[in-house]
């Protein structure tokens, strides 16, 4: 790895009311992914190049996503430049560029719109700040529609609600639309439609990866614990993002999974076609893709003829299948009607020790301090459970139930008011390096909370994108790699196997 | 006689482009689809909830009052105040006067003055903190100038002018039912009135659109149901 060349930033004593920085403009002017090769751009259908008339279609464009949105038409006309939001972004506290405050990337947007769209900005465009789509404009796009990890949290807290992640998704898909992707989402996003999963992990790769796992978990463990795949007529289909296949911390928590259906006595199975449950077209702000994407797994449940979809560990997938997959490719009328669908793995798990199903040796997790992440996915943009909020509660709830030593961080970076781990949105690529560490500061300054006062040593994540954020930048603030956990992995840990047999 | 009609033309023009601005900007907000389920959790589960969610929004600024406590209290001061000050002009267009407005003229006397302290408490933060400052835009100071100079010319007729209300009640009520009366000569109602005719036309085009926005605002109106529910819209109802 190339040497980072800017300065971690420095963890200050947690303190109620943060330091906000004084903005420093341009401070990440010269953050900016790597571009998609045309090819990458092609194969999710979109212009390889930059198109010659690029102005055009891309204002073209804008207007129709306004068009078919309610929230842009809604979004770009009533901020009121209160500037409650521009503390809030984890980037712009961990940059001070203060294009990082969600206004005025917003306001990117909004100026090209107002321009070409509204009375005010075509007659008087220095008044309200309306700017032509030129080069320049672009290339503010591209670097910080790229800084923005569509977190939502701004969203909280503006008084209407404005959702930055709303904006920068269509402005990402405007600029795919002329040409102008990243290689990172788009890359992989084109894996997913030809292989059926962000490695690009074909069917016999993932055969033979699932057979490995149950030989080192049955000589861990003495128990024949199974990783079913493609198994026609098992109950439940277990949908889990790619990652899960393949990297600590990630596989310890499908090793939790897999114990948690082996302890219930439960018929499930993967699915090789639909073997990743990522949609990074959510990212890029693709309706064509995410339904595209989305499809696959339904037709994995059909042909499976499974009766329910259980979801894994991952926040924006959650929230693709939990808000967005009924819309884009149900009614889900074929699976049993007892359960919702689709179901988190964390309120499967939850309902089951609620029933007294599972057999939990807290002790057993004694060595662990534990701290849990909210990821802003689950947190903002979806539910668990029956209540408002659920999504807080069960996955706590799972935790003291399987360990003794739970801290939560402090209360201003938790619940709907967690901080990103800085690598959401499709921004985890090592092209990203310096914007992801520094958009991690936040969240690491509550850890360090709760690591001084509690001595945690365990930090809990339910997202796939959150583990690996997090397994590369608590190094850059001193703290071990290992720290980051999967909840499913604690919840294996505390499993007494065999206990039911 | 001559101002009289040329104020009376301004105001019935301005008020048209208000309303039939409004309604337009109203009936696009409305119509235009919300193709996927986006609202900001944790969010209400239920229509009810949604009403009791938007109630506290629009009233006590909840979300506001949990991001930033000094725009919370100039801002919500400024509405509250504003909110008073309009109930308070009703005496002008009723007669005789509804019973409520009548009780509060009292507290509306001061309104104009916390209207004021709030415009000024938002007006200081585009200066003074420096993010604030980054997003202004000209037109954000000029509304804002717009408002308070409303705001003093109305404070000058009352305690500068010593004009005649009920001569102005009567060119108010004159024009309401297409009967003419005159408008009495003094600089501050001109300027008053003018500055009125001013926000009328700047309202259905500006940033103001965010009192009637918030009501669409799919982050804030959509029920949490999508798995009870299969909503579609717009691309996803193809
Ligand atoms: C449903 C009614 C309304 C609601 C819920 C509402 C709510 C809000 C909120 C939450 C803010 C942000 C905080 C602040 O800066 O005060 C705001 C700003 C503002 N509102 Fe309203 N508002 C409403 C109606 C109006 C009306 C009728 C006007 C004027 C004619 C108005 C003028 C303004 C102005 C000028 C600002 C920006 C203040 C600044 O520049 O900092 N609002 N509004
Ligand atoms: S909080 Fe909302 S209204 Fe205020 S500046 Fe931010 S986006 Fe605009
Ligand atoms: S969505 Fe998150 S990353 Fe994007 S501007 Fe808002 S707070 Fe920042």
């Amino acid at each position: 790895m190339a040497k980072p060349t800017f300065d971690t930033p420095e963890l200050k004593p947690y303190q109620e009311v943060p330091d906000i920085p004084h903005i420093e403009p341009g401070a990440m002017a010269h953050s900016r992914p790597f571009m998609a090769k045309p090819e990458h751009n092609e194969s999710i259908g979109y212009p390889g190049e930059l198109v010659d008339n690029w102005q055009e279609a891309g204002v073209k464009r804008l207007g129709e996503l306004v068009e078919g949105s309610k929230a842009l038409r809604v979004f770009l006309d009533t901020c009121v430049k209160c500037g409650a939001c521009t503390d809030k972004c984890h980037y712009f506290l961990g940059t001070a560029d203060p294009k990082n405050m969600p206004v005025a990337r917003q306001d990117l947007l909004r100026s090209v719109y107002r321009r070409y769209y509204t009375f005010a900005g075509k007659y008087f465009p220095k008044l309200v700040g309306a700017k032509d789509f030129d080069k320049e404009v672009l290339d503010d796009w591209y670097n910080y529609f790229h800084q923005c990890s569509q977190c939502r949290r701004c969203s909280v807290f503006c008084p209407y609600g404005i959702d930055t992640a709303e904006i920068s998704m269509a402005a990402r898909e405007v600029m795919d639309s002329i040409g102008v992707g990243q290689k990172y989402c788009n890359e992989i996003l084109g894996k997913v439609h030809v292989v059926g999963n962000n490695l690009g992990l074909p069917e016999p790769a993932l055969k033979d990866t699932l057979e490995g796992l149950e030989e080192d978990v049955e000589e861990d463990t003495g128990i024949p614990i199974r990783f079913p795949l493609d198994e026609k007529g098992a109950d439940i289909l277990l949908i889990t993002p790619s990652a899960d296949f393949f990297a600590e911390p990630h596989i310890d928590g499908l090793i939790g999974y897999a114990k948690v259906f082996h302890q219930a006595g439960a018929s499930w199975t993967l699915s090789s076609y639909a073997s990743e449950a990522a949609n990074f077209s959510m990212f890029i702000g693709s309706g064509a893709n995410l339904k595209k994407t989305a499809q696959r797994i339904r037709d994995a449940a059909e042909e499976l003829g499974v009766k329910r979809i259980i979801v894994g560990e991952c926040g924006h997938a959650w929230r693709v299948a939990y808000s967005f997959w009924n819309t884009l490719v149900g009614p889900f009328d074929f699976l049993d009607p007892k359960y919702p669908a689709p179901m988190h793995i964390v309120e499967y798990t939850y309902d089951l020790i609620q029933r007294g199903v599972l057999k939990l040796d807290k002790e057993a997790n004694d060595h662990r301090r534990i701290t849990f992440h909210d990821s802003c996915n689950v947190a903002r943009a979806s539910r668990m459970g029956n209540m408002p909020g659920g999504q807080f509660i069960l996955p706590r709830e799972v935790l003291k139930a399987c360990a003794n030593n739970f801290y939560d961080m402090p209360p201003d970076t938790i619940h709907e008011k967690t901080f990103c781990c800085g690598g959401g949105g499709g921004l985890l690529t090592d092209d990203l390096m310096e914007l992801r560490v520094k958009g991690a500061m936040p969240r690491m300054q509550a850890l360090k909370q709760v690591v001084d006062e509690y001595e945690v040593n365990t930090l809990v994540a339910i997202c796939a994108i959150c583990k690996t954020q997090f397994a590369k930048t608590l190094p850059y603030y001193e703290y071990p790699m290992s720290m980051i956990t999967s909840l499913h992995e604690v919840v294996g840990d505390a499993i007494q196997l065999g206990s039911n047999d | 006689m001559t101002l009289s009609v040329v104020y009376a033309i301004f105001f019935y023009a301005a008020t048209l482009f208000l309303l039939v601005g409004l309604a337009r900007k109203i009936a696009i907000y409305a119509r235009t689809p919300a193709p996927l389920k986006i609202p900001t959790t944790p969010a209400p589960i239920t229509k009810a909830g949604v009403v009791w969610r938007m109630t506290k929004e629009v009233t006590v600024f909840r979300s506001l009052f949990f991001s930033n406590k000094w725009i919370w209290l100039f801002g919500w001061m400024f509405h509250v105040a504003l909110a008073l000050v309009l109930a308070r002009h009703l005496r002008y267009f009723t007669e005789p006067v509804w019973g409520w407005v009548t009780l509060i003229q009292p507290f509306g006397k001061y309104a104009a003055f916390a209207m004021i302290a709030g415009l000024a408490g938002l007006w200081a933060r585009r200066f003074l903190v420096d993010r604030v400052r980054y997003i202004t835009n000209l037109s954000d100071h000029l509304i804002l100038a717009l408002l308070m100079a409303i705001a003093l010319s109305g404070l000058s007729i009352k305690y500068l002018s010593h004009t005649d209300i009920v001569d102005i009640k009567a060119y108010v009520m004159g024009l309401m039912y297409f009967d003419l009366q005159p408008l009495p000569a003094d600089g501050f109602v001109l300027l008053h009135f003018s500055l009125v005719i001013a926000l009328m036309i700047v309202f259905p085009i500006s940033k103001l659109l965010h009192a009637p926005g918030l009501f669409f605002s799919p982050t804030r109106v959509q029920v949490d149901n999508p798995r009870e529910v299969r909503h579609t819209a717009g691309w996803t109802a193809e």
